[in-house]
């Protein structure tokens, strides 16, 4: 496994291709409790027209850094470190003005409960018109047909009367739906998807995923996708990004990370979700215990205390030593690239049947 | 297609040998709407559940799926009896419990137990874990031998939690900690049915497996009957040996997992399957068909006349409006496999010749796609 090992070193992490470069984000809140550190250095690229999912549990991390991004963090109990480089422009240090211009605009983003994203006390003709009025000048009259026309292309019925209808009138599907027109109006090039079809049922969310993908199609956007199930990042994504308590574990695309994942946090996800054609008389192999605190985390590897290789790698490195994620194709763990190899296809490959 | 129809099947298992524990007849439950002024009136009524059969057997696992609204969360508690069914009828042990009064539930109770969805709301603060899972023993007077904490010690133990945790309270614990600790508190009075209203659904995915291992072990351990309520198609196939496919407060299909996952006949069971998600770990994957439905589940306050499916159909005809399809087993399908559809699917799940993509967006969107692929081709 050689070949793993000259990847690592052969892509550059900065490709100018890159629209949005992270690097080395460290996200801290300030609780009574201590600090928590909820983003501890991340890097990672979205590039132009493609998408980048990001997986990971409840509170490893994935919402803050997109929250960052978008500089929609509380600035008084938040400090943020690192560089987050939007389309050349640095985005950490700049004035609440550069950031309105952005919002809406060049940046958009789709939230997971569109209820509670989307203000009752407004028509949702009125709230998808706004950042488009702000951001380009355009006339009510204007506004109002670029709204109709988002909400047609979207897919919600009678557009013309629906536009003038308040969120409680439309059903969870159409209210998601709107929420994507909104975030499209201004046709944004970067769209920050953050877990969008998580409070939809299935049928719903297949539609909605497809037609975000036949949007991006037509409008060349780049998505960040937050999501924590593996399945609609597969169906989704180009790149993915692996995340664990605030840090990124692994990194490569789609197909490389869920076809031969490297890493054991990696291994435990895939292995213990059941699959629709999975042998049901095996029975589910579950990650043990449970994700670590952010106030409190882990020394060394954060997933050590939960990981079955860790006597696999020599001396207390696991527990003493952070392992680096290297740029390119890459998981941040201390086995060798040969012990991954054989890890996954002895123990871990034969369990995903 | 009549020809296709052959006589309605005793539902239930294949192997009838396994004794029947709960049996569900014709059940409905309607939420009554008020409304007017001044003198407020019924002026209609949701139609959570509307007239479904259901068997379970001994030691069975029941699988029941379907998405938000359908009802299934409805049958859950209906069938713990947390609420009283507006029709038909409930047969526990050959025990008609549908309308028994709370003294005739009282020895019926202790054996239907119930892990809710929540494990933040469902265990109260207030109390220690000790107390939360010794109090049905308590209310049902019940005293194991070596006393009713020594109880509560091995369930913490069965469960794979430490039994020392006795003193704590639930904020002391994880997510999956507490549901686990839900566990404990249903198999307190050793139940021969468990209702499980989405388990694991609000748990996340490396815990979610534990928690679907701790019931399958109870499950074979204990040898006591599930009704395992999810909308996750994935883990109910899993879990459940047989499972019925809910919609708009009907059952539209019912079978053992394997012809229900691999041969299923609704539409709608179609479309469900089609929607899931999978991670493409090889490339040896098989074609999914792609099934897009338009829209949203109707509304059940006025669920749409003869198939509830039909309005979001791709094979409904007037027949379908006119006429309810009765839940029957299709000539073809195995014994136990029913399905309500007057036209229903071939039995695969492989994909077809064309896709069916019923959403307007979508289409559109599918459409002009292909006509630019097309008018680049011909250019070139």
């Amino acid at each position: 496994m050689t070949t793993l090992t000259k990847t690592e070193g052969e892509k550059a992490p900065t490709g100018p291709e890159a629209f949005l470069s992270v690097r080395d984000l460290r996200v801290r809140f300030s609780t009574e409790d201590g600090i928590v550190k909820a983003v501890d250095g991340l890097s990672f690229d979205v590039e132009r027209g493609k998408t980048l999912g990001i997986v990971g549990e409840s509170g490893s991390g994935k919402s803050v850094t997109n929250l960052t991004v978008l500089g929609l963090h509380n600035p008084k109990t938040t400090t943020v470190e690192g560089e987050i480089i939007l389309d050349g422009k640095e985005l950490v240090t700049a004035k609440e003005k550069e950031l309105e211009q952005l919002r809406g605009n060049k940046v958009a983003m789709i939230f997971q409960d569109p209820l509670t994203a989307l203000s009752p006390y407004y028509t949702v003709g009125r709230q998808i018109a706004e950042p488009f009025m702000k951001h380009t000048g355009a006339s009510k009259k204007e506004a109002r047909q670029r709204t109709i026309e988002m909400l047609a292309k979207v897919g919600i019925p009678h557009p013309q009367s629906r536009v003038d209808d308040y969120p409680h009138q439309f059903s969870g599907g159409m209210r998601q739906r709107a929420m994507i027109a909104m975030a499209l109006v201004c046709d944004p090039d970067l769209l920050i998807a953050d877990e969008p079809t998580t409070a939809l049922d299935v049928t719903v969310q297949a539609q909605i995923l497809d037609l975000l993908k036949d949007l991006q199609q037509e409008f060349g956007s780049a998505i960040i996708f937050i999501t924590h199930d593996l399945g609609v990042i597969s169906d989704m994504a180009d790149d993915l990004l692996v995340m664990y308590s605030g840090r990124a574990v692994e990194r490569g695309s789609v197909r490389e990370v869920l076809r031969n994942p490297q890493h054991p946090y990696t291994w435990g996800l895939l292995s213990s979700m059941p699959r629709l054609g999975g042998d049901t008389s095996q029975a589910l192999n579950p990650i043990p215990g449970s994700p670590p605190s952010l106030l409190n985390p882990p020394t060394g590897c954060p997933f050590h205390p939960r990981c079955a290789f860790t006597d696999e790698v020599t001396g207390n490195r696991c527990s003493g030593e952070r392992p680096p994620l290297a740029a390119g194709r890459a998981s941040a763990c201390h086995l060798t690239a040969e012990q991954k190899q054989t890890n996954f296809i002895d123990k871990i490959q034969p369990r995903l049947r | 297609m009549s020809d296709n129809l052959t006589l309605p099947a005793q539902q239930g298992s294949k192997d009838t040998a396994a004794e029947t524990l709960l049996k569900v007849e014709g059940l409905t439950k309607h939420f009554p709407i008020y409304g007017g002024f001044p003198i407020k009136r019924k002026v209609g009524a949701v139609q959570a559940v509307d007239g479904i059969d259901l068997t379970v057997g001994v030691g069975e696992s029941v699988g029941l799926v379907g998405e938000s609204g359908c009802g299934k969360s409805t049958t859950g508690r209906l069938i713990t009896r947390l609420m009283e069914p507006t029709d038909g009828k409930i047969t526990y042990k050959g025990q008609d419990i549908s309308h028994a009064s709370r003294k005739q539930l009282a020895p019926v109770r202790s054996e239907i137990q119930m892990i809710f969805q929540d494990p933040y709301s469902s265990l109260n603060p207030r109390q220690t874990v000790g107390t939360i899972i010794k109090s049905p023993m308590e209310v049902n007077g019940i005293k194991p031998e070596g006393g009713r904490e020594n109880k509560v010690r091995e369930l913490l133990e069965l469960v794979g939690l430490n039994p020392e945790h006795y003193n704590r309270f639930p904020h002391e614990f994880s997510g999956g900690q507490r549901q686990r600790i839900g566990v404990a508190r249903a198999l307190a009075l050793n139940p021969k049915l468990i209702v499980a209203d989405e388990p694991v659904s609000a748990l996340d995915v490396s815990i979610q497996a534990q928690v679907v291992n701790l019931l399958q072990k109870v499950q074979d351990e204990l040898g006591i009957a599930f009704l395992f309520i999810a909308h996750d198609l994935a883990i109910v196939r899993h879990f459940s040996k047989r499972v019925a496919v809910m919609y708009l407060g009907k059952i539209v299909e019912v079978a053992d997992r394997d012809s229900l996952y691999n041969r299923p006949r609704h539409p709608y069971t179609h479309a469900l399957l089609s929607a899931v998600p999978e991670v493409a770990i090889d490339d040896e994957i098989e074609v999914k068909e792609r099934i897009r439905l338009a829209g949203d589940v109707p509304s059940p306050i006025s669920p749409p006349s003869g198939c509830r499916f039909r309005t979001r159909c791709w094979k409904a005809q007037d027949k379908c409006a006119s006429e309810e399809p009765p839940l029957i087993q299709l000539s073809g399908n195995l014994d136990g496999h029913l399905t309500a559809c007057h036209f229903p699917e071939d039995p695969t799940t492989e994909a077809r010749g064309e896709d069916v993509v019923l959403d307007p967006a979508l289409k559109a969107l599918e459409d002009s796609a292909a006509d630019e692929a097309g008018a680049t081709v011909t250019k070139g």
